[in-house]
């Protein structure tokens, strides 16, 4: 089972949720951070990396040599990575999505792929959770590929946890997409509600079964709970806030190891998730 | 003109809260939401939306089944795995490169510019506002932050505006990248934790990597005394300016809930003082104050 953690607004708790759920789980779990532009996991997982490994995506090298300036891949590439100026090519790597589309209709055969970094894949583990993330290399604009390589890493038996970046566009869909069942989190503030209904509309595109858990729980107004009994969509857990927990947070330190009763809390929650998601699977 | 972006890396540290509560002591200025994927500078500043225009993002690619041979060289070509076996292109997968388009023998595939979101230009108490939403699961954020960042200043040069701050979206990624470009000064506001001094530590190499002048403003600084000395050491041995710290104050929850900033909710609050001290020395920035 793969349960994706995620919230729309930055900042409401998903990596302390992801976190915290995975080191209170007894059996095999692995957490997947895959908010590769600000990977935060490891910072409170603490996990031995075993292997690194430098992530590219392909990009176009054109052999000059061959090249007779047909002008095919320029207006083939619909992103503008490639430019023919008299006898020269210029490739704008930054810009290529990795498409071949280039490569594929060169009539010379002159083009060739080598690659682009977008960061590096980092794998470990600590405590029997199996631990990978992926770091965006500062400057690179495409957080897709990697959170795609990221997400490679599933383990193919045992419960799988993802740390998803915030917002709704292309990153968190290539997070969420695929997995039974998504966290939402949030917090009771205007923000987190204007959020959380974009989440909501993403995750409805992806057809996942999902559930909100409401950290700050206390502050704010009442509208994230109406909204949830108007959507149907049920509250999992709710944290209230609690200074303690936030200057734990600071430090680094997961609060389910320091309090059993939060451990029984996220071990509940993991279950409550599981029957969810059968649920959802019987209703298919 | 100037332009003021507020960044953080991490997402939560207060970039919507200050930049409103900003706007307010600027005065005369002209606001920019680059958060395209999560706005919510509009839940503090209300703004009377004047013109909505569609944003145009690339194209996505659509089998005409009548045309359709079945011959299967879109699903070999296609890199992202968008075409189904039954032909059915998935809106989500699809990248928008058109491989399949040029590729098909039977020219059987269109590709129809996508309306991807909306931008606005509006008006709001502290000024006019540029901002923009893009659709729910779309690609090209990046692209819609430079338009709207174009328009901002655009619209700031027609209306005489010197100045215009700027809402930005968290991480280090495609938006964030459109939203520094040319910006006169960064802010990062950060927070004393384990998570908020390693993104600031991103957001600052970004905005190195891209030649951006920066300074920092620590948001929470009291939650971790010890991580806000840590901040300042770092800014300091990067000889990047501290514009302040402001404390942590449930104000913030309370002004939001109004739909107001902190300015006008509690504007003789500690919060406030400290936000009016940031913003000042933020205006006194060598960055802001070398005429451009």
């Amino acid at each position: 089972m793969i349960i994706s953690i995620a919230s729309g607004k930055g900042g409401t708790g998903k990596t302390t949720i992801a976190t915290n759920l995975a080191v209170s789980i007894d059996g095999p779990v692995q957490l997947l951070d895959c908010d590769v532009e600000e990977p935060n996991v490891h910072l409170f997982l603490k996990p031995e990396i075993e292997k690194t490994q430098i992530i590219t995506t392909p990009v176009p090298e054109i052999d000059l040599e061959k090249c007779n300036q047909c002008k095919k891949c320029m207006e083939i590439c619909r992103f503008k990575a490639i430019a023919v100026v008299g006898e020269m090519v210029l490739t704008f790597p930054e810009l290529c999505h990795s498409c071949g589309g280039c490569m594929a209709i060169c009539p010379e055969g002159a083009i060739s792929e080598t690659g682009r970094e977008l960061g590096v894949l980092e794998t470990g583990a600590r405590k029997g959770v199996q631990f990978s993330h992926g770091r965006l290399r500062i400057g690179e604009a495409m957080a897709p590929p990697l959170i795609r390589r990221v997400r490679d890493c599933t383990l193919e038996n045992g419960l799988t946890l993802i740390d998803a970046p915030p917002g709704t566009s292309c990153p968190v869909i290539a997070a969420m997409k695929n997995t039974d069942f998504v966290v939402l989190v949030t917090e009771p503030t205007p923000f987190g509600l204007h959020d959380l209904k974009l989440a909501v509309e993403a995750v409805k595109i992806l057809q996942i079964p999902m559930g909100f858990v409401i950290n700050r729980s206390d502050i704010g107004d009442d509208k994230v709970r109406a909204y949830a009994e108007a959507e149907g969509i049920p509250i999992l857990m709710e944290i209230p806030f609690d200074r303690k927990i936030a200057e734990s947070y600071s430090r680094g330190e997961l609060f389910a190891l320091a309090h059993p009763e939060w451990k029984a809390r996220f071990i509940k929650l993991a279950e409550e998730i599981e029957t969810l998601t059968q649920r959802g699977a019987n209703k298919k | 003109m100037k332009e003021i972006v507020i960044l953080s890396g991490k997402g939560g540290t207060g970039k919507t809260s200050l930049t409103a509560s900003f706007a307010i002591l600027a005065e005369k200025c002209l606001l920019c939401d680059a958060d395209v994927d999560a706005a919510d500078l509009h839940l503090l500043m209300q703004p009377h939306i004047n013109k909505q225009t569609d944003f145009q993002g690339g194209g996505v690619a659509q089998i005409v089944t009548d045309k359709c041979t079945g011959c299967g060289t879109c699903i070999d070509m296609c890199r992202w795995s968008a075409i189904g076996p039954d032909f059915v292109v998935n809106e989500i997968d699809c990248e928008g490169c058109g491989v399949c388009v040029d590729f098909c023998p039977e020219q059987a595939i269109d590709f129809p510019t996508k309306i991807c979101g909306q931008w606005f230009i509006s008006d709001t108490r502290c000024g006019p506002m540029v901002h923009a939403r893009l659709g729910i699961a779309e690609e090209n954020s990046g692209k819609l932050v430079t338009l709207v960042r174009h328009e901002a200043r655009r619209l700031a040069e027609e209306r005489g505006l010197q100045l215009i701050i700027t809402d930005g979206p968290p991480g280090v990624g495609c938006p964030v990248i459109a939203s520094v470009g040319g910006a006169t000064c960064v802010v990062i506001v950060a927070e004393p934790t384990v998570s908020g001094i390693h993104d600031m530590a991103r957001a600052m190499e970004l905005c190195r990597h891209f030649k951006v002048p920066v300074v920092i403003c620590i948001n929470k600084f009291d939650l971790n005394t010890d991580n806000t000395l840590k901040i300042e050491k770092m800014a300091h041995e990067e000889e990047i300016p501290v514009v302040g710290r402001i404390p942590f104050d449930s104000t913030f929850t309370l002004a939001m809930v109004e739909g107001k900033t902190l300015m006008e909710f509690d504007g003789s609050g500690s919060a406030a003082k400290q936000i009016e001290n940031v913003w000042s020395a933020i205006l006194n920035t060598p960055a802001m104050t070398t005429s451009n």
